[in-house]
Order: structure tokens, then C-alpha cells, then sequence
């Protein structure tokens, strides 16, 4: 073989292996320690070294060396002449006698330095009309100057390396910038969720007999939906529909809502208006949740279709509006009333049993039963509906049993813990 | 003679040489291994090291950089090298990018020990 197809061929290669290294997105040090090592190889160099454009693009610092022993240093300021000369493309070759004109100054500063350790050449890295860098490389080991084929052979490798270096940088900005909105996100529903509660607040003072119902309605809805298997997400999505499910009762009249006793026709009526209102007030919005306007219009829907407003029956009514509307249910049993004190847990589990089926999905209930289950039996970290409920509402000899029992009704394997799935 | 895999390469050593065998292709992975074991060798009092090439087929340009770094290591430390066993292939790489300036080459092992045993003041290239 010819040795200038020898050598054209290794170089192929070499240039081969370049593209392959610079594309790989592991270590950067590496990738150009290793890309330094494929330049010098290619051309059988003995030392060289990797500076790059850090900070601002008139400072070089060295980020790869070979031969050059371990504790060197590098460090080079670029003036204007010498920087428009390598961004322009030349290299400057420090063995020859005649220079380009913009190098005097540079050589003045630096060339005494660089002769010293053998530096040879300089050849600069120009991406996309920008000054990455330089790569400073000794001599051959052939000990012959370099060629001019041998400088096509440095500037395509080094533009490689530049590209690298470059497509590196652009990487480490869009990581920055990624976590910047991802904090920004956070910061975001951190202030949507103060502001639900706020709404949930402001809501539940409009009516003074079921002041927290917002909020525990969100509570109960969620701990529902984690026990049916729903994700973090969506478990917060529902607890956010629970907080919002009333928002729509902050346009019914404040005497109907504080009624002290059982309203008449027309003052229904208007009270059932407040899903429809609910769900025209959040339609608008864009929630970082799913379907939490539709939760708030369907949350008194029931299976059976003689809920309002639209009269859905069973699958047409969202997985979230049937927790939300237990969830509801749950704590207008649980808590006074104007016209009536709370009802008994027995009375609670006695409801279940009766709508199950015809107002309330089986297995949104048997998700609620397992919950308190779960908590009675003291198998959670936290009591959380418990607490809500309050201090000895709950007769634990009594509840166990009954909520066995209806669980039993209900289908439910004692086993399968975590039935069901997650659904909008 | 002791003799050590040093992490999948093999060597042994001869009194104050060691001989040091490269794979069968010598990339960045097994081009530094043999870089470390040199090093090894040379910090444990090795005046001489014998590259055998006989089982590499290929070298690739950081095999190249890496081979002209362990000269570098040598010529610092004072210590011979020679490269022996190598394939017609490589011998031609070797001299057209300049390596054979550097570095003895040797028809086998054989005799690169011979000539290192012998060796007093010669500094020119043994066969090929």
C-alpha cells in the first residue's frame, strides 16, 4: 500500500472514531481528552492541549492535555488582531519564520512560553462564526514539519472538537434552563394550590354551618383516589376538584345556603344551580390538572341518572365526580347540619349499603371503606380522615365489622388492597 | 520470572525487563491498560520494557498517541524500549507517521531480549 493511502485511510479513521466521540454526550472531560488523543494520533504529535473560550471569549482555559505533563497550565488572553485572525480560520504555525501580521502581539506575549514546551501550532476552533477555543499541538514525531495536507487533516479534526465542545455548552444551558422552569413550574402549582385553598376558604365562609367542608372534601377525595391506585398527580388533581367542587355556590344567594332549615322548591332550584356555575367559573381557567371543571359540574350526578344537572347515569359520569360526590356525601353526613346533628357512623355505613349501586359506585365506596379500614386497624402512617371525623366518633369494636361486612357486599377480596385503577 | 495479567494484560519480566503484550486491537481501552502496566513495571524498577505486538492486528490513532506517550515515559525514566512482533501492517504505520524514530523494532521477542541484553551503545533500528 501507497503510504499516502496508508496514511489517508488512518486518517479516515481517525476522523471516523472524532465524529463518534464528539457525538457522545458522557463525560466532557473525557470526550475531549479523548478527541486531543485521536488529533495527536492521527499525525503521530507527541503534546497538545485543548483551550477553550471560558467566561468571556477573549480568556483560554485549558481543558485537556497530553505530553505536556499533569500540572500544566494554560492560560492565554486573546487580543483583538490575533482573535479576528483565528476566527477568520488562520492557524499559526509557530516553527515558520513568516507570520500573519494580527499574531505579532500574540506571539510577543505568548510565543517565548509555548516555544518553550514545544508547542509547534495553533489552530483555533470556530463554530457557527464563534471562537471556541484553540488547540495547541507540538511536533510530529516524524520530526518533519507539517504539510499542508497535514493542516487540512488539523483543521477538519479540530472543527470536530470545536463542535463537540460547542454542542456540550448549548447541552449544559438547556439542562440550566430545564431545571429553571421546572422550578419555576413548582414555584407555579405551589401558588395554585395556595390559591385553591384560599377559594376553598372563601367558599366554605359563605356558609357558616359547614365551614373546612371544601377542604375536607379535597382531603377525603384524595385519600379515595390513592387507595384506588391513582398516581401522586392525579391524586393531587382530585384533591384540588374536591377543594373547587362548591366554588359554584359562591354565586347562589347567602340566605338560601344558610337556610336553617329544610329549603323549599324554588331555593333548590337555585342551590342546584351551583355545579353548572361551579364549572363556567373553572372552564375558563387552565389548571395544571385534568378535568377539574367536570368534577365540579358532575359532583352530584348519580349512577341511577336522577342526578342533576345533566342526569348522567353510570360510565357517562368521570371516575373523579363519582369520588368528589362520595367524598361530599361522606362529610355532609359526618358533620352538624343546620337542620339536623351529623349521623352516627352505623347510619353512615347504613347510607353505603342503600345508594351504593344506585347513587354512589361500588368501588369508589370500597375505596373509602378499605381507607378507613386501614385506619382504624392503625396499618397507615397518618389517620388522616380519622382526624377529620374527630375524637371518638368512630367506636372501632363496632366499625371493623361493619365495614367488613359491607366490603363483603360489596365484592371486595380482602386481599386485593389495592383494586382499581386510575381514571380522568 | 514473575508474570501478571495486570488487568487482562499480560506481561512477565526478565531480571530488569519487562515484556509487555499488547491485544489484539490497540484502541483508548486496551492502548491505556498498557500504558498503566508500563508505568507499573518502570515504578517497580524495570530498566527496559519489551512491547509484544504479535497478537495485535490493528492500532488505531489513540493506540498511536498512547504508544508515543509510553516512549515519552521510557525516554524519562531512562529505560529501553523496544516494540517486537509486529505485523507488516503496523511496522508500515509505524514508520510512515514517525514512531520508528523513537522506538527499536524487534522480528520477535527473541531478540529484543538479545539485543537488550547486548545492548551497550547502539541506537539504530534492529531488523525489519
Amino acid at each position: 500500500m501507497q503510504p499516502s493511502t496508508q496514511k489517508l485511510i488512518h486518517s479516515f479513521a481517525a476522523l471516523a472514531d472524532l465524529g463518534q466521540e464528539v457525538a457522545n454526550p458522557g463525560d466532557f472531560n473525557d470526550m475531549v481528552r479523548t478527541s486531543l488523543h485521536l488529533l495527536l494520533g492521527t499525525l503521530a504529535i507527541r503534546r497538545g492541549a485543548v483551550v477553550e473560550c471560558a467566561g468571556s471569549d477573549d480568556d483560554l482555559g485549558c481543558v485537556a492535555v497530553w505530553g505536556l505533563g499533569h500540572n500544566y497550565e494554560q492560560s492565554l488572553r486573546l487580543d483583538s488582531p490575533e482573535r479576528e485572525a483565528f476566527l477568520n480560520g488562520h492557524s499559526l504555525e509557530l516553527g515558520t519564520e513568516q507570520h500573519n501580521h494580527a499574531f505579532t502581539g500574540f506571539l510577543t506575549r505568548f510565543g517565548p512560553k509555548l516555544r518553550q514546551q514545544a508547542i509547534e501550532l495553533v489552530s483555533p476552533m470556530v463554530v457557527q462564526g464563534k471562537l471556541t477555543g484553540l488547540v495547541l499541538l507540538g511536533g510530529k514525531a516524524t520530526g518533519e514539519p507539517f504539510s499542508a495536507g497535514d493542516l487540512e487533516v488539523v483543521r477538519a479534526m479540530v472543527r470536530h472538537i470545536g463542535v463537540g465542545i460547542n454542542a456540550h455548552r448549548l447541552l449544559v444551558q438547556v439542562e440550566q434552563r430545564a431545571e429553571e422552569n421546572r422550578r419555576l413550574y413548582e414555584d407555579l402549582r405551589a401558588i395554585y394550590r395556595d390559591t385553591v385553598r384560599a377559594f376553598a376558604a372563601a367558599i366554605d365562609i359563605k356558609d357558616k354551618y359547614t365551614q373546612g367542608h371544601s377542604e375536607r372534601v379535597g382531603k377525603y377525595s384524595e385519600i379515595i383516589a390513592r387507595e384506588m391506585g391513582w398516581d401522586d398527580e392525579q391524586a393531587e388533581g382530585i384533591a384540588i376538584a374536591g377543594y373547587l367542587h362548591d366554588i359554584g355556590k359562591l354565586v347562589v344567594e347567602r340566605d338560601i345556603i344558610n337556610a336553617p332549615y329544610k329549603i323549599d322548591a324554588k331555593s333548590s332550584n337555585e342551590l342546584n344551580r351551583h355545579p353548572v356555575a361551579g364549572y363556567e367559573i373553572l372552564a375558563p381557567i387552565q389548571h395544571p390538572y385534568a378535568d377539574i371543571p367536570l368534577m365540579a359540574r358532575y359532583h352530584h350526578e348519580r349512577l341511577d341518572g336522577r342526578g342533576y344537572p345533566d342526569g348522567l347515569r353510570g360510565d357517562q359520569i368521570p371516575l373523579g365526580a363519582k369520588i368528589v360526590a362520595l367524598a361530599d356525601s361522606f362529610d355532609a353526613m359526618t358533620t352538624d347540619r343546620p337542620y339536623r346533628r351529623r349521623c352516627a357512623f352505623p347510619d353512615v355505613i347504613q347510607d353505603f349499603r342503600r345508594n351504593t349501586g344506585s347513587q354512589f359506585d361500588p368501588k369508589v365506596v370500597a375505596a373509602l371503606c378499605r381507607a378507613l379500614l386501614k385506619e382504624i386497624r392503625g396499618e397507615t402512617r397518618e389517620r388522616r380522615i380519622l382526624k377529620m371525623l374527630g375524637k371518638d366518633y368512630i367506636n372501632s369494636d363496632q366499625a371493623i365489622p361493619a365495614l367488613l361486612e359491607l366490603l363483603a357486599e360489596l365484592d371486595w377480596e380482602p386481599h386485593s388492597v389495592a383494586a382499581g385503577g386510575a381514571q380522568g | 520470572m514473575g508474570e501478571s495479567t495486570g488487568a487482562s494484560i499480560r506481561s512477565h519480566c526478565i531480571g530488569t525487563t519487562a515484556v509487555v503484550y499488547a491485544s489484539d486491537y490497540l484502541n483508548k481501552l486496551t492502548g491505556e491498560k498498557i500504558e498503566r502496566e508500563c508505568r507499573k513495571q518502570l515504578d517497580g524498577g524495570c530498566r527496559a520494557l519489551v512491547i509484544n505486538f504479535s497478537d495485535t492486528e490493528l492500532v488505531n490513532s489513540i493506540g498511536i498517541s498512547i504508544l508515543l506517550g509510553i516512549i515519552d515515559i521510557a525516554e524519562r525514566n531512562g529505560a529501553q524500549l523496544i516494540f517486537s512482533d509486529l505485523n507488516t501492517q503496523t511496522i508500515e504505520l509505524f514508520q510512515m507517521l514517525g514512531l520508528t524514530r523513537h522506538v527499536l523494532l524487534a522480528r520477535d521477542e527473541e531478540e529484543a531480549l538479545t539485543v537488550l541484553t547486548s545492548y551497550t551503545t547502539q541506537t539504530s533500528t534492529v531488523g525489519h
